[in-house]
């Protein structure tokens, strides 16, 4: 392991070195671009062995992984906003097909209009896909989470693809250090990928994707949405190996910071998780009991997790850099959805904002943080969503 | 050319499929595959060839395919092609079997993409002219004046000419073929086995359902398109192109049948002849069978 | 490849993860009862020039060292493109009920 310094997007760029990633189609877009632009580099002079296709489009970029994916080759790609879209029937294919694909997502708002800065539009549209999606606070996160999601989607309980999202702009061009793994080290983790079910091979041919009937259909996607949730349990597995082998740890799928005997808890996804430990120090300098829940991974979402939190609290404060049109923030609607069946009924504020790059910084989270501390104080909801800083 | 007696027995295509009976996509599939010897990876949009293969957990196709979305062949294939260099395997065809529509129309952009990239491909766009899948709505490569679900009077614009398109991008080896004549198609598959790069092979070939002709007389259809002059069969490899040894003849247009006879025989132009004969009509097919003629010797030759 | 076995899981504790198919002869069944006209091979005839073979798009016509041709009429679907192709037209399309009332 060796510190290095770069943007996110040149990490990931330099995680498909190290994952020993075989085949990579990429197209570009803003700001997603960096990543393409740095693998040919590394192909260029020898460093990325695999293949790397210069691809026409997003949409065949995300085929051709599944074409490389399902001939048993270990794929990746990079994009971005209006790119992730363009690719939705590949992503809704790659998971129905089982291929463990990851991507490397960097969040940017949807158009129009034009705008390429961040929101969780993008990805949050796909969150139905079957994709495992996870969402980063630093260049370091990013960079161990793509080399854990090929071993989290490859294991035969998930086979699965995984999005792994970072902030457009915010993450993806800002410098800083990161510990770098070679390949060799990698290796002790990541054995190479070999198909356990089927894969294109002459010499045993079978025929993917024909016809099926309503009589097996629904069973396939049993299996599939079973397995997306058995992503939980894995990903436990492989962080704790992870942890022992390189030392690194990002929190589990939601990672906590003084939420212990918090009585009020922030979540949100992204860098906003990572700014918000310092208004959660200030608040609680300020004498709130106050806590901080980074939700790294939205799908599967960690349901029993959220239930261990709310067991504890009196409110969420939900901070969402998107929107699910006409029904508030998709995480806040989450959290929700996971507590109607317990016995706890904190309040759950859904705040949504962000939007097209504007910023959300320490102030910003503090006074929403106050917002549902004074929910809690008054006993009185409000509304239950709130547009923050809405001019 | 190969003999009858010289084709492999080994069949890939296994009898007992979803296909129509009388398909003449399974002619080509048939003898494409006796060409390659089961060292391919067959990647299929949408399309017919999508269907025939019959129901999970079954294939009647004994090869690998991977079956995929429909604007998406020549990406999958691409992806294929390179998870095969990645794991240092050169000797696998890789192979797309798409139909007019996923070529002419949705699947153009993946195409040009692939080809531009000069990947070593063969990409099949066996042309019925038609959605038929779907049931028969027009496509790209539906003729002008045929009948489709989509132009119930006719289509009102002629064909679009893929062939010029797809020589654009310089292929290494690129012909037209017909599944009338199978032992030339086997020696086309044979030729493009051996060749690296992009190469596009354009098979002819009629439909019983959506052209609407008595099933036994497909072979007879398929041959007319060729003696009437509609149907031209060329080759191209590199920059040497030459005329098809089925088409020298009716590169005269004395020679050739009347476009008439192979039009009559289907139902897709028997607005034409009644109630009453359109003379116009029939006339304007005359002149594309020539207007192709013209396109293609002055690009090529 | 497999031979028609029953492949056909009934609950999805039999079901593989995605939806991958094996080579099967008969993926459909036994096709050969879409058929309303059977081709009946004239041997005296036949000059054993394997064009029926060539064109047969179901692949039900095999052949013998020497030519000789074969339906398997378990699968055929009774296109009769053999016939229309036969240079001797010595492949005729038979009416199944006629058939079987003549046998009877």
């Amino acid at each position: 392991m060796k510190t290095m310094l770069m943007s996110a997007n040149y990490a990931a760029a330099r995680a498909t070195v190290s994952a020993r990633v075989e085949v990579v189609a990429a197209y570009p877009i803003t700001p997603a671009t960096t990543v393409p632009e740095q693998i040919a580099l590394l192909s260029e002079d020898g460093v990325f062995k695999g293949e790397f296709i210069r691809v026409e489009s997003e949409h065949s970029a995300m085929f051709a992984c599944i074409g490389a994916s399902s001939t048993g080759a270990r794929a990746f790609t990079a994009t971005s906003s209006n790119g992730l879209l363009y690719m939705d029937e590949g992503l809704h294919w790659a998971a129905a097909a089982r291929l463990p694909i990851v991507i490397s997502n960097i969040n940017r708002s949807v158009s129009p209009s034009w705008n390429i800065h961040v929101t969780h539009d993008d990805s949050m549209s796909k969150r139905d896909t079957g994709w495992i999606q996870f969402y980063s606070a630093s260049v370091d996160e990013l960079y161990h989470t793509i080399i854990q999601s090929f071993k989290l989607a490859e294991d035969e309980r998930v086979l699965l693809p995984v999005m792994v999202n970072a902030d457009g702009f915010v993450l993806s061009h800002t410098v800083s250090t990161f510990d770098y793994l070679e390949p060799e080290e990698v290796d002790k983790f990541l054995p190479p990928y070999n198909p356990p079910h089927w894969k294109m091979d002459p010499d045993d041919p079978v025929s993917h994707g024909n016809i099926v009937f309503p009589e097996h259909y629904q069973e396939f996607r049993y299996q599939m949405h079973e397995s997306n949730k058995n992503a939980l349990t894995v990903f436990e597995e492989v962080e704790k190996e992870y942890k022992k082998l390189f030392g690194k740890y990002f929190g589990g799928p939601i990672d906590c910071y003084k939420c212990d005997d918090a009585e009020v808890i922030f979540t949100s996804q992204g860098t906003i998780g990572a700014e918000a430990k310092d208004a959660i120090d200030e608040l609680r300098e300020e004498g709130h009991k106050v806590g901080n829940a980074r939700v790294r991974m939205v799908r599967p979402f960690p349901v029993e997790k959220i239930r261990e939190l709310a067991s504890k609290v009196k409110a969420f404060a939900s901070f969402d850099r998107s929107a699910s049109y006409g029904f508030g923030g998709p995480v806040a609607n989450d959290i929700r959805a996971s507590l109607y069946h317990t016995d706890y009924r904190p309040f759950v504020k859904s705040y949504i904002g962000g939007f097209g790059g504007r910023d959300i910084t320490v102030p910003d989270i503090k006074e929403i943080v106050l917002d549902t501390v004074n929910v809690v104080e008054s006993g009185e909801l409000g509304p239950e969503e709130t547009w923050h800083d809405l001019r | 050319m190969v003999a009858t007696k010289d084709m492999p027995q080994k069949e890939y295509v296994l009898k007992g499929n979803a296909a129509c009976a009388g398909c003449q996509d399974m002619v080509a599939l048939r003898h494409a595959h006796k060409a390659l010897e089961g060292n391919v990876i067959q990647v299929v949009p949408a399309c017919c060839t999508s269907v025939v293969q019959s129901l999970w957990p079954k294939s009647c196709l004994d090869i690998p395919v991977l079956n995929t979305a429909f604007a998406a062949s020549a990406a999958t294939a691409s992806g294929a092609r390179a998870a095969l260099r990645a794991k240092g395997i050169t000797d696998t065809t890789v192979m797309v079997w798409a139909g007019d529509g996923g070529t002419f129309d949705i699947g153009i952009q993946a195409l040009s993409g692939a080809f531009e990239r000069r990947t070593d491909l063969l990409y099949v766009c066996y042309n019925n002219q038609v959605y038929s899948n779907t049931g028969t709505q027009r496509s790209g490569a539906t003729p002008l004046h045929a009948q489709t679900t989509t132009t119930w009077y006719g289509k009102k614009e002629p064909e679009k000419m893929l062939d010029l398109i797809v020589a654009a991008h310089e292929p290494v080896y690129q012909t037209t073929a017909n599944s009338s004549y199978p032992r030339d198609l086997y020696d086309k598959f044979k030729k493009a086995k051996e060749i690296e790069g992009p190469k596009f092979i354009h098979i002819f070939l009629p439909c019983p359902q959506a052209w609407n002709y008595p099933v036994e007389i497909g072979v007879e259809i398929g041959k007319l398109a060729v003696e009437t002059g509609y149907w031209i069969m060329w080759e191209r490899l590199g920059d040497e192109w030459t005329l098809g040894r089925q088409s020298k003849r009716f590169q005269d247009p004395d020679n050739r049948k009347d476009i008439e006879e192979f039009l009559k025989l289907q139902g897709r132009f028997s607005h034409l002849f009644k109630p009453k004969k359109d003379e116009k009509k029939i006339q304007d097919l005359r002149d594309f069978v020539q207007h192709r003629w013209d396109a293609v010797l002055r690009t090529f030759t | 490849m497999v031979n028609e076995v029953d492949i056909n899981p009934k609950t999805r504790g039999d079901m593989p993860k995605t939806s991958y198919s094996k080579p099967t002869i008969g993926s459909m069944g036994k096709t050969g009862s879409w058929r309303t006209f059977s081709p009946e091979i004239n041997y005296d005839e036949c000059s054993k020039c394997r064009t029926c073979w060539l064109h047969c798009p179901e692949a039900v016509i095999s052949q013998d060292e020497d030519g000789t041709p074969h339906i398997d009429y378990d699968y055929c679907k009774g296109c009769g493109i053999c016939a229309q192709v036969c240079p001797k037209h010595c492949i005729s399309m038979v009416r199944d009920l006629e058939k079987k009332e003549v046998e009877a």
